[in-house]
């Protein structure tokens, strides 16, 4: 390891650093808290401002550490999206964390360390890596799942674990496959053995075992993206763990399993034959998961688990992008499909997000998590009411906000890649949201309340609301920047 | 007019809703000034409308953002203008919303909500006339169901959660096709942008070239369809309408005008500007290879919409069953692009957007009447109403001049509408047109019977106490009644407008 690759790696091992500082200030501070979230904060903005450098310094690709890590520009953009959206659900968190009495530092800590995981997952050039990475975002967030321990929060955890582990394995066993196939772990090798197989000799093994490999690793990486038919765990779950790390799995733990999903499928498995096949598989998880989601989430009555199989609904939608490979109309068509991915991932990052902070804010105050809880909430909390009804017109796709141009973009990038099917399917999905998105601002907007007492948010939350619901307009209105950033980061991968 | 002369009046009801949520604390003051914003946007309109340049046609006073959305491959821009056949709907639209805001005077739960979203509403449908980017056309096109759905579901009566949805699923199911439709259309090789209009360096005008005669990405003939579905559901036209009647009768009175008024053009205006304007060159597929199905759809909607409102109880069902026959008249005189000997005349659908104005005028007319009587006599049901002519002539007498109008009185608009409509259709469909001819008779039958059971016959003592319309209800009365009258008696000041716009759109 060199100077260099110290560089490559610097926003994933400040992260891993800021998260043992943290751990040992924990120490030294003994009663009084509160400093840590803003040590954490704070210490956010050295791997962040590493990152700009390395944007703005870096060639389209550059590896380290023999080749197994990357800063290139799609590594990169997902550093920005995990860093920032860390940062967020620690203000957020900033009075919840009181619950976790003298556990703060830990929570804090370990949801450092789960981002630090997911940023060396993004940038991950070898599948092994990758899987470490993955693990290493894993196991924390597993703990953090439990940390209220509460039944339901140790349920949460438990099931995360385990069910993590047992993707863990199916997503070892693929990556066999592909190893045993082309003879190497690297992510572009492996793409250079495809291409040089031996068209006679071992094809008819290697192109099954490759098929095999590719399904398996789909199915693992499947379990983070919340794709259906791996999305046991996620009512429980949502349901189970503190809200603030609900809200980090939806996003960073998603965002992070498409992007490494993403780079695979599009470099190592990105020859045109191959891209055919997974084209289609990638379709038909995408039909069955917003399916799925969409239908299970109509009879939910707790916001959280409601909440939890959206998050599988938009898998679906976000699998929609991932699956419109083929792109017609010329040759700018091949990126659509990754960048409305991208750009899905922004979207839903920011609104997710300021759904769930305004969930934190409301619940903190009322302690209810059923739908019900939120009756006249129009009346007790105006604002954060109109912020959340922002929020899940966001979700359901009602522009001018980010969440509709996701969907367009995604469901553009579908049309054009001639499977208009699959986006009449996902348009129809988004109109059956609307049924559950819309019963939720009609029960803050129409139902008596059941206590007039006013629900006052504390100021870091409703300031981690605001800024989530600004995002979401901003890029639902003048979404071009974002889109220009989202393709840069997807040029240096797509082949 | 200056370039962003059209935004100003998109968004200056935005602006004003903008100004009630943050700064207006009293509720009397909220109502003065959302009737002030929406009366000096229909004067703003109204400048604009007199500065539509008829010699000149084509768009005018565009607005263009270019860089919206700048993606190879998927440019969307902010593109808005008018022409002679969005200029008359915009007017619509400013006065309808001005009569709507007037009509809500006596509103008096959560006041402040309910007039942030008949502004934001009147922003959404103006945005819809004067987009001409698909993409920004179909935004504001949603961006309306949020504001209708808060208002039925929240100052609407009786089943008004159940109809508020029900409104929001049948428009988010048919905008859901007109999306893929769109993005269709819009990705085919060659189709580098979204405008409705095609760009030439001098000017912009008429429909897009570049859908003509181009292979698309499904067939035309399916995104025909798609698109069709949105629009048709709108209307609304037969077998879509089912939506209609709940969310009128539910609705709260300013909202069924602005739904009848404004609402439904919507749909009409899709349809000549979209199905009709933009499928007359497609390859593999014309909309007059259809026109037999919207013809027949439109005699269907006619002759069931008018049957089933013979048999209503309730007044406002009534009216809104009613528009499913008037709409019908839209649709039928639509289909009548089909050549004849070679030449297609512009008749049938100068018709069909004569009507979709009158009809937005006489039927807000007839839903404002009915609110006056509602908020007075606290029912709709026909049986229990009757005599009202003696206690309160002037709310008689409006809605004598809208059912006049509505089953088609000369002198009055509705007459002018209804005769080019049939003018233009007989000429290709001369059966059809009988047929639908009919729903005039009925129009006649259940207007004046209506009318003979709840404001004529013996004195009704119940509502003996009750006074007459005052001078506030009676200003938005009397500004539909001049218009009604305006437009029937000198027809001109809106057709030759719309004739200007279509003979841009018919090309055939």
């Amino acid at each position: 390891m060199n100077a260099h690759d110290l560089w490559i790696l610097s926003p994933e091992l400040s992260v891993a650093g800021l998260a043992l500082v943290v751990i040992i200030a924990d120490l030294i501070l003994n009663d009084k808290k509160t400093p840590l979230i803003w040590l954490s904060v704070i210490g956010l903005s050295i791997p962040l401002g590493l990152t700009l450098i390395l944007w703005f310094n870096t060639p389209d690709t550059q590896t380290g550490v023999f080749g197994t890590v990357t800063a290139d520009r799609l590594a990169l953009f997902f550093h920005f999206l995990l860093i920032g959206t860390t940062a967020a659900v620690i203000v957020a968190a900033a009075t919840y964390s009181r619950k976790f009495v003298g556990f703060q530092g830990e929570f804090l800590a370990l949801m450092l360390l789960s981002v630090s995981g997911m940023m060396l997952l993004v940038a991950s050039q070898d599948v092994i890596t990758a899987y470490i990475a993955l693990e290493l975002s894993a196991l924390p967030a597993a703990a953090l799942a439990a940390f209220l321990r509460t039944d339901r929060s140790l349920e949460a955890g438990l099931k995360f674990l385990l069910l993590s582990a047992l993707s863990s394995a199916v997503l070892l066993y693929g990556l066999v496959y592909l190893y045993g196939a082309t003879g190497t772990t690297d992510i572009a090798g492996i793409l250079e053995g495809i291409n040089n197989m031996d068209p006679d000799g071992d094809r008819a093994f290697g192109s099954s075992a490759i098929m095999l490999g590719t399904v398996m690793v789909v199915a693992g990486f499947g379990f983070k993206m919340a794709m259906a038919p791996f999305q046991m765990w996620v009512p429980d779950v949502y349901e189970g763990a503190p809200t603030p790390v609900v809200a980090f799995l939806s996003i960073a733990s998603k965002s992070a399993a498409f992007a490494i999903v993403l780079r695979v499928l599009y470099t190592a498995l990105g020859t045109d034959s191959l891209a055919a096949d997974w084209s289609v598989l990638i379709a038909v998880l995408a039909v069955i998961t917003m399916t799925a989601g969409n239908l299970l989430a109509l009879s939910q009555q707790n916001i959280k688990r409601m909440l939890g199989y959206s998050t599988v609904a938009h898998a679906g939608y976000l699998l929609v992008g991932l699956a419109a490979v083929a792109g017609n109309s010329d040759s700018e068509g091949f990126i659509a499909g990754p960048q409305g991915v991208l750009f899905y991932l922004v979207a839903y990052a920011v609104t997710n997000l300021a759904v769930f902070f305004a969930i934190i804010a409301i619940t903190n105050k009322t302690g209810n998590d059923m739908i019900s809880g939120f009756a006249g909430m129009a009346r007790r909390a105006p604002i954060l009411s109109v912020l959340l009804a922002l929020g899940l017109l966001s979700l359901l796709g009602i522009p001018p906000t980010a969440g509709f141009l996701g969907k367009v973009f995604v469901f553009s990038a579908a049309v054009d890649s001639n499977l208009a099917w699959l986006a009449i399917i996902g348009v129809i999905n988004s109109v059956v949201s609307a049924f559950y998105y819309l019963r939720v601002i009609r029960t803050m907007f129409l139902d008596e309340p059941e206590d007039e007492e006013r629900v006052t948010a504390d100021i870091p939350v409703w300031a981690a609301t605001l800024v989530a619901s600004a995002a979401l307009l901003v890029f639902g209105i003048a979404p071009s920047s974002l889109l220009e950033f989202a393709r840069h980061a997807v040029t240096g991968v797509v082949t | 007019m200056f370039e962003g002369w059209l935004s100003i009046i998109v968004f200056l009801p935005a602006v004003a809703a903008l100004v009630i949520a943050l700064v207006l604390r009293n509720d009397q003051q909220i109502r003065w000034f959302a009737i002030g914003a929406t009366v000096l946007n229909l004067v703003l309109i109204v400048i604009t409308y007199l500065n539509f340049d008829r010699g000149a046609g084509g768009v005018q006073m565009v607005d263009r953002y270019q860089d919206w959305i700048p993606v190879d491959g998927l440019r969307a821009e902010y593109l808005l203008g008018i022409d002679g056949l969005s200029a008359p709907l915009v007017l619509l639209t400013g006065l309808l919303t001005a009569v709507a805001a007037f009509s809500s005077w006596r509103i008096t739960l959560r006041v402040r909500e309910y007039f942030i979203w008949l502004l934001v509403l009147e922003t959404a449908v103006l945005g819809v006339f004067m987009a001409l980017d698909f993409l920004l056309f179909f935004i504001f096109w949603e961006i309306e169901l949020i504001p209708m759905f808060m208002l039925i579901s929240i100052w609407g009566t009786g089943r008004n959660r159940y109809s508020a949805m029900k409104f929001v699923i049948f428009t988010l199911g048919g905008s859901a096709f007109m999306l893929i439709g769109i993005l269709a259309l819009f990705l085919s090789a060659g189709v580098d942008t979204f405008a409705m209009v095609s760009i030439p360096s001098e000017g912009i005008v008429g429909i897009p070239d570049k859908i003509i005669g181009v292979d698309l990405l499904i067939p035309a003939g399916v995104i025909w369809f798609f698109l069709f579905a949105a629009f048709a559901v709108k209307m609304p036209l037969w077998p879509f309408h089912s939506w209609l009647p709940d969310a009128h009768t539910d609705a709260p009175t300013a909202v069924s005008i602005m739904l009848a008024g404004v609402l439904l053009k919507m749909g009409g205006y899709g349809l000549i500007r979209v199905s009709v304007g933009m499928f007359q060159e497609t390859k593999g597929f014309q909309v007059q290879d259809v026109a037999w199905l919207l013809a027949t759809l439109a005699v269907i909607s006619i002759i069931y919409g008018a049957v089933i409102t013979l048999r209503q109880t309730d007044l406002k069902r009534l009216v809104a069953f009613s528009s499913v026959s008037h709409m019908g008249f839209v649709v039928l005189g639509v289909s009548a692009i089909v050549s004849v000997g070679g030449k297609v005349t512009d008749a049938g659908i100068n018709g069909a957007a004569l009507q979709m104005v009158t009809h937005g005028t006489i039927t807000g007319l007839m839903f404002l009447t009915v609110g006056l009587v509602y908020d007075r006599a606290h029912t709709r049901y026909i049986p229990d109403l009757g005599g009202l002519a003696l206690r309160w002539p002037l709310i008689t007498i409006s809605m004598v001049i809208a059912g006049l109008a509505s089953l088609g009185l000369p002198g009055l608009s509705g007459f002018v509408a209804e005769i080019t409509v049939f003018l233009g259709a007989y000429a290709v469909w001369p059966w059809l047109t009988a047929i639908g001819a009919f729903g005039v008779v009925l129009a006649a039958s259940y207007v004046l019977w209506m009318m003979q059971r709840t404001f004529f016959g013996p004195r009704n003592e119940r509502f003996q106490d009750i006074d007459d319309a005052n001078f506030v209800d009676m200003i938005p009365v009397v500004a539909l009644v001049i218009s009604i009258v305006a437009i029937g008696v000198y027809p001109k000041i809106v057709t030759e407008v719309f004739k200007i716009g279509i003979s841009e759109l018919v090309r055939i």
